[in-house]
């Protein structure tokens, strides 16, 4: 357990420490969600006249929620890309050939992920509220928000470094980044799921992630709905993918 | 042997070989041009219910939608350049190149015409594209024709914006570094609203001031409202000015990438 502890805090250390004395690597990350939030809540405000659009907080706070939730999955990314150089640059092996525990590298990335995100989702929130945002949610429900932002990073970090690991090669970078792009656009990223028609009401219905958006809505709106549906979901899909980025790990150690 | 072939004949060799590198490349062409597809798939539906709000130009997002992938095409087709020129310069074979009697103005030119070709071929398949997406073309047959030359022609505009930065900063790496900047143009413009519509005043005035808006309304005045004189002007003009700023600072930039060998 100590070693397990030693190793994730040296990658943890490690992976915080680039991102924030890179700003190639750090930039990036804050500027995409808080550009999304400008063009979203900016551009299509005019969005809540439409007839029977009725989130009490307002766009800004409808856009913010999606905006919060996907700057934590694309936390998660952004570190696949890092395992995916780290594998590019030889750096990665040096590290399997030194580490007493080698799990302890997923749990080191992971923690890493965490932390950047940690910092991405204050500047956007600190955006967001001097934008105006309204929010109507109490101290507990505002902590399930970020919660849920916890969970969806953790996710979406074993997702990143399981397929990192498994290609280790930077061009694994579309692949890592465009299941997860596309899975968050196609939940209800504009309007409510109750507005929506055609074939991507169909798909939001049962995309896990629209349950997940739904709750950090309600959550920031003060009226929870399906709150335990969404920790559920994510804790499923952090399950999966964490057997997912060992046995990623396991193909990186059998390659050598 | 290069010197007595004439300009268009060197631009033609320089184009043939941008081209061949280009297509031979799959990944690089496959992802721009279905990026770009999804957002329209996604977007199209997803914000179809933006028509009922009052003063709406049209039924149909899709067909409001249609010029955004055009354009954002266009500007996976200015980094595609821009990295391609950028390589050659990183590899040492613009440097080669210097010592043949090759002119600087076929070198970019015929860079620039491999993204031409690329440009047309990502135009004809969005195009395809809307048809099957049930897209009608407000200005009939005449207005496609004149939607295809106006993409062919915002995508060399954005070629030339690409070659420029590749001359300029000598490294793909900052090439695709720019990207994201082009990304945020795109989206502080008209393109999921008209401006118009737009409630924040700030961002009203932003899209206003954004060429980007000029070209994409440009497209899409062809498909939704017809022939309209004014949208095709500022269109093509704002295109034609972006490609003949960047092709004046191109050159000595170029000339300047061949001294330096």
């Amino acid at each position: 357990m100590r070693r397990f502890a030693y190793v994730t805090r040296g990658v943890a250390w490690r992976s915080i420490h680039n991102t924030v004395v890179n700003p190639a690597i750090i930039v990036p990350s804050i500027i995409f969600p808080l550009f999304f939030l400008v063009a979203f809540a900016g551009g299509l405000s005019r969005i809540s006249d439409i007839p029977r659009f009725d989130y009490k907080p307002g766009y800004t706070a409808f856009q913010f929620a999606f905006v919060f939730l996907q700057s934590a999955a694309f936390g998660g990314v952004f570190t696949g890309f890092a395992v995916a150089r780290d594998f590019q640059s030889g750096f990665a092996r040096r590290l399997l050939l030194s580490s007493p525990n080698r799990s302890g590298i997923i749990a080191g990335y992971v923690l890493g992920a965490l932390m950047r995100w940690l910092i991405v989702g204050t500047i956007v929130t600190v955006a967001a509220l001097l934008a105006g945002m309204n929010v109507e949610g109490d101290g507990i429900q505002l902590t399930g928000l970020l919660g849920l932002g916890l969970g969806m990073n953790f996710a979406a970090a074993l997702w990143a470094i399981g397929v990192a690991m498994f290609l280790r090669t930077e061009q694994a970078g579309p692949l890592i980044q465009m299941p997860v792009f596309v899975a968050l656009f196609l939940a209800p990223v504009y309007v409510p799921l109750s507005l929506l028609t055609g074939w991507v009401h169909a798909v939001s219905s049962v995309n896990p992630i629209t349950a997940v958006i739904e709750s950090g809505r309600g959550l920031l709106a003060g009226s929870p709905v399906k709150v335990l549906l969404a920790f559920l979901l994510l804790a499923g899909a952090g399950v999966v993918f964490a057997g997912f980025a060992r046995r990623g790990l396991a193909s990186a150690e059998r390659a050598g | 042997m290069v010197a007595q072939t004439s300009l268009f004949e060197q631009v033609g060799a320089v184009a043939r070989r941008s081209a061949v590198g280009a297509f031979r490349q799959r990944a690089l062409l496959f992802f721009p041009m279905l990026f770009p597809l999804i957002l329209f798939a996604i977007n199209g539906s997803a914000l179809s219910k933006v028509t009922e709000i009052p003063g709406f130009p049209t039924h149909s997002y899709r067909a409001f939608l249609l010029a955004m992938p055009f354009v954002q095409g266009a500007m996976f087709v200015s980094i595609n350049a821009g990295t391609s020129l950028a390589r050659d310069v990183e590899t040492g074979f613009l440097n080669r190149l210097a010592l043949t009697p090759l002119r600087s103005e076929a070198m970019l030119l015929g860079q620039l015409g491999g993204a031409l070709v690329l440009g047309t071929v990502q135009a004809i398949v969005y195009l395809l594209v809307g048809i099957a997406t049930g897209v009608t073309f407000a200005s009939g047959v005449g207005g496609v024709l004149v939607l295809l030359l106006l993409s062919i022609t915002i995508s060399f505009a954005f070629a030339t914006l690409g070659g420029l930065l590749a001359l300029r900063l000598g490294s793909g790496e900052a090439i695709q570094g720019i990207f994201p900047l082009l990304f945020v143009t795109l989206f502080l413009s008209s393109s999921s609203l008209p401006r118009n519509l737009i409630k924040a005043e700030w961002f009203k005035e932003v899209a206003t001031y954004n060429p980007v808006s000029y070209l994409l309304e440009g497209l899409r005045s062809l498909v939704i409202q017809g022939w309209n004189a004014q949208a095709l002007a500022k269109g093509f003009g704002f295109s034609i000015a972006l490609a003949t700023i960047c092709l004046l600072l191109a050159r000595p930039a170029m000339k300047s990438r061949l001294v330096r060998t």
